[in-house]
């Protein structure tokens, strides 16, 4: 019975700790949209608006970048023909 | 302002152009061209069924209301997203194996296909969905409201009603038209999502527009816009930490339950792909319409009269600054809003209807058996298109007997908050294999039950359906069990409140009655294929042998498929199995699989069902279960085995090979001993042969002579006898045919006359002899003159091989309890380690022959002697010369 190896080579090591990151990014989000609830007693203002839109940019560019280098590495991975993006 | 029929007449152009989009779709994926049809750029877009009527009108009003807190309901799914490796791909790569065809038959699925949570689930989700709906009408029909104008013509509040209801049926129109137009659900609905993926883009561009509008053309600049957020109404509201976590909690549990949002996210997907892709595309999507929400409800509240309606600032704000074709293209995308949330609500409820409760009432009415005639296609199809309109008037009837008084945004959250019961079912079936059918459904009951107690029921208002003392004082007066106040916490937001009691019945009942329960054979091979769906994606079996008729399941599958798609399944997997024709042998692989395909149209517990009335045994045992592991144990067994089995072969091939040196190399001996045995016996032939004619012929010889002739002629035949004898000896010992003759001796004895019958041989040349006399006095029972012979023979040997300069012979002799060793060790250079494997075989000769004069075939000779007396003679390497070790019992009779 084939068993998951132990150690792997770089390549694979990389990967799972790319998939590490796809996990750990939303908890980093959670983190960064609950962090006004300890300021909340300030009403809505542009600096609590332009916090809140930045932190959720920052979001969504790191999982497209996470996304796009956990699918490359899938497809390679696979060996499921030539990438099609 | 805009007419009013023109906005009818542009809106009735839109819809057509929407079935056009849709029946052009379907013709292409139809005809196999629909390549980018299923791209992940349409795959994300069909997500924004999120984003409602209540996201598009409803924000900015909920956000003129409460501030920030509106941005919540796109924080939860844009975690949910961003996480999708968490549990997204998983739910995706679930619903692929397993054929799911929405969240009810997912968790029926899971636990066991059981058919009392499909319609437990489908129930909820109906219950919640219902508002939800009615919500989408009541805003299409304020819109259009908007742009009538007051009291003039035929538009009066009646006319509201008939336009909800217009629009009610031409939703259920199209809804039908494509959205049952197949009933495999792996076929998907191409045209209904590629008309939402239209209905997205419209709805963005027409928010977006409005908003850039809103900021540039009426606030004057991005800065102008900060400075108003920070001196108006809004910035007086803070941040309800309470409200905010359970928002955002109820978000994310809703983009994972909410059942339109099953639909497009996890049955319509075409490859785990593009979930990749929508974990940042949606998000970014989520961004953008959320981006314009506050500038747009601050500049409303500040430019718009007071008292006018937050909710539709979006409509509103252009009009009032004359902006007729902002105002229609955000009037479309709110009108694009409603519709694309009602049609996959509807696609997806009235998939779990006819799924979960037409047909199971269906198969127990017709109880003779799901082999009777008929096509149960039609059947299902119509059960999902009067579901369709079942569920469409649901939510129109809820329309009119609220009456669209209440603020878009609370409707919506109490939806959200009724389907979220299902969120620990769900995660339990993915991630835990020890949640049982049992925890479920309990778990589900307690959840929707203190829901509907604290958040449903009051939230029809005070003598609707609670009376205000129910309200105030509980149920006969208990004040801790207040619907608003359970356990005498009074002080927490309602939403709030309803939220966290209803999740902690739900999850304690759940996760409790679970760890007590004992899952069913179905329910656990279901968790296991469910929870380790990564680790083994092909299927486990769930059928053990049947009895089923091949004709039967055909005759249902057609009725389910269709005849030619079910013959050309029976017929592949006839095939398959080296069958002519198109019955198949009912195995229970096929068994699975045309399960699978059936659960694709009518739901896997339903499948189940049916392919069990006809097998006759509609589950597994636990025998099965046994022996599936039991396979797997075996299979581990074996390949161990094999393991074993494959080293014992290679070591085997080393001894044969080792053999087959030793063969070729005694093959080579005995050529070369062929050759000298024949010379050696050709020798003395010669000799005896030349002096005998000579005696014959010559008369005139001496008597000198004549002696010396008869001797050497006598010493010849002595010598061909001696071999003769030594070969005779050789054979007699090895077929087993020498009798032994035992009795008690002394060790020292043999020894002597070993030594000095050797001494007589060799004319006591040479050769020195040490040994040990008290070591000696050894009394053995065996054979004495055998082992003299062998004594002897190991003695003349190292007399004629030892090629030291002053010859030496050690023997030692050492004796244990029951044997005795004796060590014959010269100082010679012994034989080399090549050598010493073949020293024993017959025929060896490692020198010249000439020069020994005998015939190799003394060592062969000693060790069947060895042998026979019930010990052993080996050679002892590394004892500076040649050793040889005799081992032997001391008696003869304890050795046999």
């Amino acid at each position: 019975m084939a068993r998951a190896p132990l150690f792997l080579a770089r390549q694979g090591y990389r990967r799972r700790r790319l998939a590490d990151m796809a996990r750990l990014l939303p908890l980093f989000g959670l983190w960064v949209f609950l962090l006004p609830l300890l300021d909340a007693d300030d009403g809505l203002d542009a600096a609590l608006l332009i916090y809140l839109f930045s932190a959720w940019f920052i979001l969504i560019a790191a999982s497209a970048l996470l996304a796009r280098r956990l699918c490359a590495d899938a497809q390679t991975g696979d060996a499921e023909g030539p990438r099609s993006r | 302002m805009i007419s009013f029929d023109l906005l009818v007449a542009i809106c009735l152009v839109y819809v057509i152009f929407l079935f056009g989009v849709a029946f052009w779709a379907e013709r292409r994926a139809a005809r196999g061209q629909g390549g980018w049809l299923r791209s992940p750029a349409i795959y994300t877009l069909s997500l924004s069924v999120y984003c409602t009527a209540w996201t598009f009108y409803g924000a900015v009003g909920y956000a003129a209301r409460s501030g920030l807190e509106f941005v919540t309901i796109y924080l939860g799914p844009t975690l949910i997203l961003v996480g999708w490796w968490w549990t997204l791909r998983k739910l995706v790569r679930i619903a692929k194996t397993q054929r799911i065809t929405s969240i009810a038959d997912l968790v029926s699925s899971r636990y066991g296909k059981s058919n009392m949570l499909g319609v437990i689930v489908t129930l909820i989700a109906v219950v919640g969905t219902t508002p939800y709906i009615a919500l989408q009408l009541q805003s299409v029909t304020l819109s259009f409201a908007v742009f009538a104008p007051d009291g003039v013509g035929p538009w009066r509040p009646t006319d509201l009603d008939s336009a909800a209801l217009t629009v009610a049926v031409g939703l259920a129109l199209f809804t039908v038209l494509f959205g049952t137009r197949n009933l495999d659900a792996n076929e998907r609905h191409h045209g209904v999502v590629t008309a939402i993926a239209v209905e997205a883009v419209v709805k963005l561009v027409a928010l977006l527009a409005v908003g850039i509008f809103v900021v540039w053309g009426i606030a004057g600049g991005a800065s102008a816009v900060l400075e108003r957020i920070d001196t108006s109404g809004l910035s007086e509201m803070p941040i309800l930490p309470g409200r905010w976590m359970a928002l955002t909690f109820l978000a994310a549990a809703a983009i994972l339950t909410l059942p339109r949002m099953f639909q497009v996210l996890v049955v319509e997907n075409e490859d785990e792909r593009h979930l990749a892709t929508a974990s940042w595309a949606f998000p970014a999507y989520l961004f953008l319409m959320s981006l314009f929400v506050v500038p747009i409800a601050v500049v409303g509240l500040a430019e718009m009269p007071a008292g006018s309606n937050p909710d539709l600032f979006v409509l509103t704000l252009p009009m009032a600054h004359g902006r007729e074709g902002l105002a229609t293209l955000a009037f479309l995308g709110g009108f694009s809003s409603a519709t694309s949330m009602v049609i996959v609500a509807a696609i997806a409820l009235s998939t779990m209807v006819s799924n979960h409760i037409v047909m199971p009432l269906f198969l127990h009415l017709t109880r003779s058996g799901a082999t009777i005639s008929g096509d149960v296609r039609k059947l299902v199809l119509r059960a999902r298109r009067v579901s369709i309109g079942a569920v469409l008037f649901l939510g129109y009837l809820y329309y009119r007997l609220t009456g669209g008084s209440e603020a878009l945004a609370a409707i919506g959250l109490i939806s959200f908050a009724g389907v979220a019961q299902v969120l620990p079912a769900l995660l339990g079936a993915v991630l835990w294999r020890g949640a049982t059918r049992t925890g479920a459904i309990t778990g589900l009951v307690a959840g929707f039950v203190v829901w509907a107690y604290t958040l449903f029921l009051p939230s029809f208002g005070e003598g609707a359906v609670m009376g205000a003392r129910l309200l105030a004082e509980g149920p006969w007066g208990i004040g801790w069990l207040r619907p608003q106040a359970l356990f005498g916490m009074a002080g927490l937001d309602p939403l709030v409140h309803a939220v966290v009691f209803s999740m902690a019945a739900n999850v304690l009942v759940f996760v409790l009655v679970s760890l007590f329960d004992f899952p069913s054979p179905m329910e656990r091979l279901q968790g296991a294929q469910f929870v380790n769906v990564f680790e083994h994606s092909t299927a486990a079996q769930g059928w053990s042998q049947g009895r089923a008729e091949a004709e039967d399941l055909l005759l249902m599958a057609q009725r389910i498929l269709g005849a030619e798609d079910a013959q050309s399944l029976f017929q592949r997997a006839a095939v398959a199995q080296g069958l002519q024709g198109y019955l198949p042998e009912i195995t229970p692989e096929f068994l699975q699989s045309l399960e699978r395909i059936l659960a694709g149209s009518v739901g896997a517990a339903t499948a189940h069902a049916m392919v069990g009335q006809i097998v006759g045994r509609s589950s597994v045992s636990v025998e099965d279960l046994m022996r599936v592991a039991d396979e797997t144990a075996q299979m581990m067994e074996y390949s161990s085995q094999l393991e074993a089995k494959s080293e014992e072969l290679a070591r085997t091939a080393r001894q044969l090979r080792e053999a087959n040196e030793k063969l070729t190399e005694l093959s080579v001996q005995k050529d070369a001993f062929l050759s000298q045995i024949s010379h050696e016996l050709r020798t003395p032939m010669t000799s005896i042969r030349a002096f005998s004619e000579i005696l014959m012929t010559g008369a005139d010889l001496s008597s000198g002579e004549f002696r010396n002739y008869s001797r050497i002629i006598h010493e010849e035949s002595l010598r061909l006898t001696r071999l003769l004898d030594d070969l005779l000896d050789l054979s007699v010992l090895e077929n087993g045919q020498v009798t032994l003759n035992a009795q008690p001796v002394m060790l020292h004895d043999l020894i002597e006359r070993a030594v000095v019958a050797t001494a007589r041989l060799q004319g006591g040349q040479g050769l020195m002899i040490h040994r040990d006399p008290e070591a000696e006095r050894v009394e053995l029972v065996t054979d004495g003159d055998r082992l003299s012979q062998v004594f002897i023979n190991l003695i003349s040997n190292a007399q004629k091989y030892c090629d030291a300069g002053a010859p030496e012979l050690t023997i030692r002799v050492c004796r244990t309890d029951s044997a005795v060793a004796i060590d014959f060790i010269d100082n010679g250079s012994g034989i080399p380690q090549k050598s010493q494997a073949i020293i024993f075989e017959k025929f060896a000769r490692l020198s010249d022959p000439r020069s020994a004069g005998g015939a190799g075939l003394g060592l062969a000779i000693c060790r069947e002697i060895m042998v026979r007396l019930g010990g052993s003679i080996v050679y002892l390497s590394a004892q500076g010369g040649a050793a040889f070790r005799l081992t032997l019992p001391l008696s003869l009779a304890e050795a046999a």
